[in-house]
């Protein structure tokens, strides 16, 4: 994996060429410019954004309850529950998954946790392959480089760049930069991966304590695709992503896309409960420094 | 105005050492409405480069001074945001609490002292410039000097409000109107390439606007600019806001 220097030393080398670094602060700057509008146009935006912090401070101070509700609630729906303290546990835990079912290969959509786990390096040194199915970490993914940006993954690249990383690697005709083909092309190799992949791991933007329920938001569908066509349905998720109830949703929801990149609701806010007859689901809570 | 009001002078080591000037218009400007201001000699610095690389815990002796200096005024005035905030987050005291948590609720930036407690509506200002305000993060998100522009809220700016008061001043606009300008204290030398970046862009922000001053309530993130101004021979100037709002009528 490119990027393992650290940051300062980094930026040095990424400030060198200044006319990419204002394309960059450009781009940045314009979706900030799109999430002030869309905040703008929302009423009682301020009001929302207090709403949501005020549950997110009662979750912090319950967390134990909120926790074990939400587990014993999972449970109820037949969805297998496991606790990793740390990074290696998360990784050994989804490992032996895996491996019990003769599984070595995975598709997984949505998840910064297993970045921050490294769980594709530590899978594909026991031989199991993973394809990241968002389109900004898969065109990451075939760069062999870590995600730049916690929403908008691969950012720093030109569409002309992406186009070139196709050629080399997907077989493209060269000098392709219309993004509608380039997503077409991406679009092609990932059908055949969520038809044949056994496992589909997500990671989880809302888990709610009420029901046992965890919420996916995605704009791609691709969370839905590896979750619905997979015999084994994995999630990861940090200790704080609990909500007390469905209700409180409709808070978070409004605020999500909107703050992220101005956009009104995700295309996809899936709901994902218990297991189809015949599927497996399994839930790993990952404290990893959380509590 | 109080009648007699005592201020102690809070002059931040670096202002003291590196722009005395600001330090003197602080000091005019206050004795101009009346105020009787004290420096008191034996102040240092206050304690916050240690504070916010975390060493918090070693600056008690920082923070005994600073009462010592300070306890017996009024109010305590300083030209400088971020220090202010330091002081009214983190001075405490082992010995006196009392004392330290009295100076965290009469000390404030002097724009703020300005507008909030002498309440001002007039200066006898000329300074015939166009000046673009640097909001620095300290004074905006610590001080609530200005409306930070992510908020759906009302907007308003403590520093506009004065400068608007400056007779031949006149205000560019920018197209960021709250950006870092990426001094941070010591990320400029932790992380020096996106620091000056950083400068940089808030400089051509404001030079794209016709800006021939750059002025701030915290002289830090000007002191930063002005390295950048200096290394590229900008004609462009930073200034602190006190030395523009105590510029004299007389000069033209």
């Amino acid at each position: 994996m490119k990027g393992t220097q650290d940051h300062a030393t980094l930026a040095e080398v990424f400030n060198r060429d200044e006319d990419r670094v204002d394309w960059h602060d450009g781009a940045l700057w314009w979706i900030r410019q799109k999430r002030d509008r869309s905040a703008n146009l929302t009423p009682q935006w301020e009001e929302l954004r207090e709403a949501a912090s005020a549950i997110k401070s009662n979750v912090i101070s319950n967390l134990h309850d909120y926790l074990l509700q939400f587990e014993e609630n999972l449970k109820k729906n037949g969805v297998k529950v496991y606790w990793a303290s740390d990074a290696e546990e998360h990784n050994q835990i989804i490992h032996k998954i895996l491996s019990d079912k003769n599984i070595n290969q995975m598709v997984k959509s949505k998840s910064m946790l297993t970045e921050e786990c490294h769980l594709n390096e530590y899978l594909a040194d026991r031989g199991i392959d993973v394809i990241n199915s968002d389109l900004g970490e898969y065109i990451q993914q075939i760069d062999n480089e870590p995600p730049s940006h916690i929403v908008l993954p691969c950012i720093h690249k030109k569409k002309e760049e992406i186009g070139e990383l196709f050629h080399e690697h997907l077989g493209t005709e060269k000098g392709l930069s219309d993004p509608t083909l380039l997503t077409r092309v991406a679009r092609n190799h990932l059908r055949n991966v969520f038809m044949t992949r056994r496992a589909a791991l997500t990671g989880v933007n809302f888990a709610v304590a009420e029901t046992g329920e965890y919420v996916v938001c995605t704009n791609e569908g691709n969370a839905d695709m590896g979750a619905h066509l997979c015999e084994v349905q994995i999630a990861s998720m940090g200790l704080e992503k609990i909500i007390p109830e469905r209700k409180h949703l409709g808070v978070f929801l409004r605020l999500l896309a909107r703050s992220a990149i101005g956009q009104p609701i995700t295309i996809y806010s899936s709901h994902f409960r218990k297991p189809r007859p015949g599927q497996e689901m399994h839930l790993i809570l990952v404290d990893k420094g959380r509590s | 105005m109080k009648k007699n009001m005592k201020i102690g002078l809070f002059i931040p080591c670096y202002v003291n050492q590196l722009y005395p000037n600001a330090a003197i218009a602080t000091l005019e400007l206050l004795q101009k409405f009346g105020a009787e201001v004290s420096y008191p000699s034996k102040q240092t610095c206050c304690g916050q480069p240690m504070a916010n690389s975390g060493y918090e815990h070693l600056t008690q002796s920082c923070n005994d001074l600073f009462i010592e200096n300070f306890s017996g005024f009024d109010y305590v005035v300083a030209p400088s945001a971020s220090c202010v905030l330091h002081i009214k987050d983190h001075l405490h005291s082992h010995a006196d609490e009392n004392a330290a948590s009295a100076i965290r609720g009469k000390i404030f930036e002097l724009v703020e002292f300005l507008t909030d407690v002498l309440k001002i509506d007039t200066l006898d200002a000329y300074f015939p410039h166009k000046v673009g305000i640097h909001q620095s993060c300290h004074g905006l998100r610590g001080l609530h000097l200005a409306q930070m522009s992510e908020l759906v809220a009302p907007d308003f700016s403590k520093p506009k409000q004065l400068l608007n008061m400056v007779k031949g001043l006149e205000i560019t606009e920018l197209d960021r109107a709250d950006e870092c300008c990426g001094f941070g204290g010591l990320f400029c030398i932790a992380e020096e390439a996106v620091s000056v970046k950083m400068g940089k862009d808030r400089i051509t922000d404001h030079t794209n606007h016709g800006a021939e001053y750059i002025t701030s309530p915290d002289l830090s993130c000007l002191m930063h600019m002005e390295g950048i101004l200096q290394r590229n021979n900008s004609k462009v100037k930073i200034i602190h806001i006190a030395e523009i709002l105590n510029s004299s009528s007389i000069k033209v």
